[in-house]
């Protein structure tokens, strides 16, 4: 399946290494569908949150709990993300394996950081606002569609960081280079599905 | 050994066969089980909570570890000879797809002997299925078990779809892909987005029953309807991933034993994408009854009408394919000219449910039954058995006996018949589904019998297949590469079974029914692209087993993790959640080892392709 691969490995780096072999092309082209199938299962996640919003059982109302100026801090701080795992696949593109590895670095950095302001929100709400998974079918809803964008969130930096540490190992090459490329792909769109997390559950739960 | 570390295609296809066999025989048994409870009136043969966890063990069985495995098991046999591929696209993932729907399947069966069975009927309806209405841990073998199984299936579909997307021989244009690989092709896809559905609605009713949360509780703002929705979203297309490898199959085979090109071919391809659509577009018409008002009920029930149409053009070309050919009948083509009636008669009955009105009257009665068990057995089984004798001889280098596979036919069909013929009687009578007895002498007792012949008569046709399997396998592996002689596509141009590497050289394709092209045009064989060269092979790998494996034991972990035991280890572990870390760290520490340890493969040389080509 792959009578490329050998022989790319050793040789020359091609400047998009992560087409260079089938092997990469079809880890691309898999990935993609997996991320259509991503998006039915959070599209699944918002249509029951949107369901059962305002179903709130006499606890908290998602006007009381909300506050905006942390949520926005954390839209920022993911956005940005995005962008730094953009500027690590252009180091990549150069063949540029100490920036590519920094700048992936950071990204985890800016994951770990939103990941902290979840699990500070989501402490203040369980410790000060008596609202948990059972509090209300509101409540349910939403750990189920922030908590499993916040899973993924957290599996995506161990896996970018499991991904820099065989960097180290084994530097750039046409098998790294696709298990970047596809960590990217994964990244922006936990990122994309957080701007509708932002618009849908905050925003809407805010003012509308 | 060899067989739990293989990541080969058709090997994996053979395992798919075996675990999905047998699977189908356990939901075949609780079939009879059922029949036999209904054979007379108040017949007190099983308790009521016992036939209520058959009847759901049945329909679970049958649709997610029975036939759908057999389906991925004709895939995997098949979709890379068809396009002209070495392998599968990602052979370690296929594994693995195949260690988890087994795993899965496994948890889900253990119910039977963990303290009872899921007992809500396969669609799980909440409030049935919560923990209120269904206190045994029955249901959380059916929502945790499925979640594993449905993994499997997933990663199966992305695998197919890239496959065939990236993966065609040189000249294998979409529009001269064979039927059957143009069938999973749609297929896949549609797992690829109706799948992930069940997976948020199995999680959200786990959530519901092991963590207390709220989803489908009314008492706290939660919405029964909701499940149904989600439930439906999935449900229906899944009805339509089940059936179009089947007309897939259909379609391939008819062209082969008529001796004629397949009518209408691009009206077929374009069909099956419209049924595909149509599919994800119907889902509330089995919600009629649960009060969505006219203008929904309305929409649905012309959107379910119109899905007719694509079939209809099928079945047309089914029989203008036949029409004016040199038809013979060896067993595989019996039954896909059997399917073609017995199909048809599903869909008729499928119209009239879908007119929401009359639904209001066949609502929950044998009616429905009747209807989904001629499009899922007259349709779907039909289509894998056929599909089964005709690519028997290409899997396995041996001929399944005729004889015995005519017999199997007329004892199947005739079996078929009986069994859910008279059903439509019976639910236009009023019996309803799902009950455990009834009453005598109200008309349903003879056609109940009649009913419970034809299921056993079914069974015998299932036993006499699997007695032609065992005695085939003690016959000597002749079968030649095209046995049938009349073989139109690539997978008939090499050996039976294949060696490791499939093709030795990939093949050039020049039209569609790429061998029978080169047949009319007098050529021995294929005409290959590329020179005869080393073949890079994927080693095997014991990783997906032990992934599989870890999820099991999370799964299990997840399940009791409320559980009061009498013994203080077992609260213990299981309690403090010990048994879920440890499942899940084996899974994450398999896919980690996987990430680190990169696979060189090994090669093939032109020397022992030769030695293989011998022996």
């Amino acid at each position: 399946m792959t009578s490329a691969h050998a022989e790319h490995v050793n040789g020359e780096l091609p400047h998009e290494p992560e087409k260079a072999t089938l092997e990469g092309r079809n880890k691309t082209l898999g990935f993609w569908l997996f991320l259509g199938g991503e998006a039915v299962l959070f599209g699944t996640l918002f249509a029951t949150f949107l369901a059962l919003r305002n179903s709130n059982n006499d606890g908290p109302t998602a006007a009381e709990l909300f506050s905006l100026p942390i949520t926005a801090i954390a839209t920022a701080i993911l956005l940005v993300s995005s962008l730094t795992s953009v500027f690590a696949i252009q180091a990549m593109h150069r063949h540029d394996l100490q920036k590519l590895k920094v700048w992936l670095i950071v990204t985890v950095a800016l994951g770990l950081a939103f990941l902290g302001l979840e699990i500070y929100e989501f402490y203040e709400y369980v410790a000060h606002e008596s609202f948990g998974l059972t509090t209300s079918a509101f409540s349910s809803a939403f750990y189920t569609l922030v908590g499993f964008h916040g899973a993924h969130v957290a599996f995506g930096v161990v896996w970018i960081g499991l991904l820099i540490a065989q960097l180290y190992r084994k530097g750039l090459t046409v098998v790294t280079a696709p298990k970047v490329y596809v960590s990217a792909m994964y990244w922006h769109f936990i990122d994309v599905v957080w701007v509708f997390i932002f618009s849908v559950v905050y925003l809407l739960g805010k003012v509308g | 050994m060899d067989w739990l570390t293989t990541v080969d295609h058709k090997k994996i296809g053979i395992l798919y066969l075996i675990a999905g066999g047998f699977f189908f025989g356990i939901g075949g048994i609780e079939a009879i089980l059922i029949r036999l409870q209904l054979i007379k009136p108040m017949n007190d043969f099983v308790s009521a909570q016992v036939f209520n966890e058959l009847i759901t063990m049945h329909g679970t069985t049958m649709i997610f570890l029975g036939v759908m495995p057999v389906i991925f098991a004709l895939m995997n046999a098949v979709i890379p000879l068809q396009i002209g591929a070495r392998d599968v696209a990602f052979p370690f993932l296929n594994s693995l797809g195949f260690w988890t729907f087994l795993f899965g399947g496994v948890l889900l069966n253990l119910s039977w002997v963990m303290g009872g069975a899921p007992d809500a009927g396969w669609t799980a309806y909440t409030p049935l299925s919560s923990s209120t209405y269904s206190d045994s841990h029955g249901v959380d073998f059916y929502t945790i078990g499925l979640q594993i199984a449905g993994l499997g299936t997933l990663i199966g579909g992305i695998n197919f779809l890239v496959t065939i997307i990236t993966m065609r021989a040189p000249g294998m244009s979409y529009m001269r892909m064979p039927m059957f690989t143009w069938a999973s092709f749609i297929t896949s896809a549609m797992i690829l987005f109706a799948f992930p559905a069940i997976t948020v609605g199995l999680v959200l009713l786990s959530f519901d029953r092991i963590l207390d949360a709220n989803f489908f509780d009314v008492a706290a703002g939660g919405s029964p309807v909701l499940w149904q929705h989600i439930f439906w979203i999935f449900g229906h297309p899944e009805v339509y991933i089940l059936i179009l490898p089947a007309f897939g199959i259909i379609s391939d085979v008819i062209p082969t034993f008529s001796r004629k090109r397949l009518f209408g071919y691009s009206s077929m391809v374009f069909a099956t994408i419209l049924i595909a659509f149509l599919g994800f577009m119907v889902w509330a018409h089995h919600m009629f009854t649960t009060g969505l008002g006219p203008v929904a009920n309305a929409l649905f029930s012309i959107a379910t009408m119109l899905i007719a149409v694509p079939t209809g053009i099928k079945i047309f070309n089914w029989l203008f394919t036949m029409w004016g050919g040199q038809i013979s009948f060896p067993t595989a083509n019996l039954f896909a000219v059997g399917f073609i009636p017995t199909f048809v008669m599903g869909g008729v009955t499928g119209v009239m449910l879908a007119s929401a009105p009359a639904d209001y009257q066949y609502h929950d009665t044998y009616f429905v039954v009747a209807h989904f068990h001629y499009v899922i057995v007259g349709g779907l089984v039909f289509g894998l058995l056929s599909g089964l004798h005709y690519w028997w001889p290409k899997m396995f280098g041996r001929m399944l006996s005729e004889p015995i596979g005519k017999w199997t036919f007329w004892t199947f069909a005739i079996g078929f018949h009986l069994t859910f013929f008279v059903q439509h009687f019976l639910g236009l009578l009023g019996m309803q589904r799902r009950i455990v007895s009834y009453l005598p002498n109200q008309n349903f007792d003879t056609l109940n019998l009649i009913s419970t012949i034809g299921a056993l008569l079914m069974g015998v046709g299932i036993l006499l297949f699997l007695y032609n399997i065992i005695i085939t396998s003690k016959k000597p592996k002749n079968a030649k590469a095209d046995p049938w002689e009349d073989g139109r596509t690539l997978e008939w141009s090499i050996p039976s079974p294949p060696p490791e590497y499939n093709f030795k050289q990939t093949p050039l394709v020049r039209g569609i029914d790429a061998l029978w092209k080169e047949k009319m045009s007098g050529n021995k064989g294929m005409t290959p692209a590329e020179p005869v060269g080393s073949i890079h092979m994927p080693s095997p790998s014991i990783l997906p087993f032990i992934m599989s494996l870890g999820l099991f034991i999370a799964g299990l972990g997840f399940m009791f993790s409320r559980e009061g035991f009498n013994n203080s280890f077992m609260s213990f572990i299981f309690n403090n959640y010990l048994v879920l870390i440890v499942g899940l760290l084996i899974t994450f520490g398999a896919m980690i080892t996987r990430s680190l340890i990169d696979d060189p493969g090994y090669h093939i040389e032109p020397e022992d392709q030769e030695e293989e080509e011998k022996a």
